[in-house]
């Protein structure tokens, strides 16, 4: 760490940039991740972003919780079907080859494993790569819905969420927030860094375009293990990013 | 066989005034009685125990049931989407639990079917793992969750025949089916009632057997 301290304006959250744009980058490294068949949950917020950014050559089936695979974007005006909606109630189309089912197997598909990889929105991310995501005691108790079970059965799980929030670094050295679930969660992205929780440590993997590793470790509460790779990239002063 | 088809007001007739224990089908209002909650606001039934999946949001599906405050307790995966039910938690006006979406499917399953409760590793080491026993199995750590059970389930459908077999549409399915077998009497709201024969047999969720009262449409009675 031996380049002088990054500018302050490029350590938080930059409140000057619309926090449309921010979320949409966040999205679009997250769409990177998924491969060709995957099965698919994204959580509601910021994570539903992400299906407008898979790669166009891959397939992916979007599992949604309220009962259905194969779950698609409104194909257009006119096609609504009150009886077909995403898990926040809104109209969704379904792909040829989709099925629906009720809650007990929906979640039999996320607890037992069956699902690839669920996108989940976050409050907090820890030192051991827990999650906090359903609540702020004595301010906002919306409930866990399903993000316990998809934490707790998607085989890979990935956290999309901004680096920081008005009251500080969301990467944490222990939630202070409720957990969602004491599994070490894969992968977390947000618009300043993708970092992968690895055991007992965080280990920072990509910055963002125009973002430094001495950026995001100012910008970060918890410890963060900087990756060689990274460093190397870092110090010849190219900023990686898969965008 | 054949099921006596009643109107909304004739079955919420048959719901305790106040104090009922009622599961409600829907997922954000999606597949939800809707004629049947009407009749449940308009004959003012209180101090219900809810069990549903969610509290939709204000004037929508179950959430006219907590806008009329008739709610005193909730069994509930989420309450985000109702302001009112947010405040009035955390006034203490009202009893909520929480419970994982997963774990009330299951529970509500385990009720229905007979079982005793489930095991899921769903919630271990949060606060839903709070005064619940855990077992540490050699093939990982589960919470022991109870099961569910009502006075009476409200389901809706898409079909359903005058055994009462019940066909759902897509999403709207969600918790009906399990509902549905998890009460002491299960009152079925159906866009549709058709002749016996008309669902096939393979096309049946729910078996007629455990429906009790078949709702109309008001002006079909």
């Amino acid at each position: 760490m031996s380049r002088p301290a990054a500018p302050k304006a490029d350590s938080g959250v930059r409140s000057t940039e619309d926090s449309q744009v921010i979320k949409e980058r966040i999205a679009r490294r997250v769409a990177q991740e998924l491969k060709d068949g995957d099965r698919v949950n994204l959580g509601i917020g910021l994570p539903t972003l992400v299906a407008a950014f898979v790669p166009r050559d891959i397939d992916v089936y979007f599992h949604s919780e309220n009962g259905i695979v194969g779950m698609s974007p409104l194909p257009g005006e006119g096609f609504e079907d009150r009886n077909l909606t995403d898990a926040g109630g809104r109209p969704v189309g379904a792909l040829p080859g989709a099925c629906a089912f009720d809650s007990a197997l929906s979640f039999g598909l996320i607890r037992g494993g069956h699902l690839d990889v669920t996108v989940l929105g976050g409050l907090q991310v820890d030192e051991l790569g827990q999650l906090a995501n359903w609540m702020v005691p004595g301010r906002r108790v919306p409930g866990m819905g399903g993000a316990m079970d998809l934490v707790t059965g998607a085989r890979r799980v990935i956290v999309a969420m901004t680096h920081r929030s008005p009251e500080g670094s969301k990467i944490v050295r222990r939630c202070t927030l409720p957990i969602t679930g004491t599994r070490r969660v894969d992968l977390v992205v947000t618009d300043l860094a993708v970092i992968r929780p690895m055991q007992g440590k965080l280990l920072l993997v990509e910055t963002a375009e125009g973002v430094s590793v001495e950026d995001v470790i100012a910008a970060t509460d918890a410890r963060l293990e900087i990756d060689p790779a990274l460093l190397r990239e870092s110090r010849s002063d190219r900023h990686p990013t898969r965008a | 066989m054949k099921k006596r088809s009643v109107t909304p007001a004739e079955a919420v007739d048959r719901i305790a005034a106040e104090g009922a224990r009622v599961m409600i089908g829907g997922f954000m209002g999606v597949g939800s009685p809707h004629r049947l909650i009407d009749e449940l606001v308009r004959q003012q039934r209180r101090k219900l125990t809810l069990i549903c999946n969610d509290t939709a949001r204000p004037g929508v599906g179950v959430g006219r049931l907590v806008d009329a405050g008739l709610v005193a307790k909730l069994i509930t995966s989420h309450i985000g989407t109702h302001p009112a039910v947010q405040r009035a938690l955390l006034e203490g006006r009202i009893e909520v639990e929480l419970v994982p979406q997963g774990t009330l499917a299951e529970r509500i399953r385990a009720g229905a079917f007979g079982l005793g409760g489930v095991l899921t590793p769903t919630g271990v080491g949060t606060l839903a793992a709070e005064g619940k026993r855990t077992l540490v199995l050699a093939h990982g750590e589960f919470l022991v969750e109870m099961p569910l059970r009502a006075d009476v389930a409200l389901v809706a459908a898409r079909r359903a025949d005058y055994h009462g077999n019940l066909e759902y549409a897509l999403t709207a399915r969600n918790f009906n089916p399990l509902m549905a077998m998890a009460a002491e009497l299960t009152m079925a709201e159906a866009e549709d009632i058709v002749p016996v024969g008309s669902i096939p047999p393979d096309a049946v969720v729910t078996p007629g057997m455990v429906v009790s009262l078949l709702v109309s449409r008001g002006r079909e009675a």
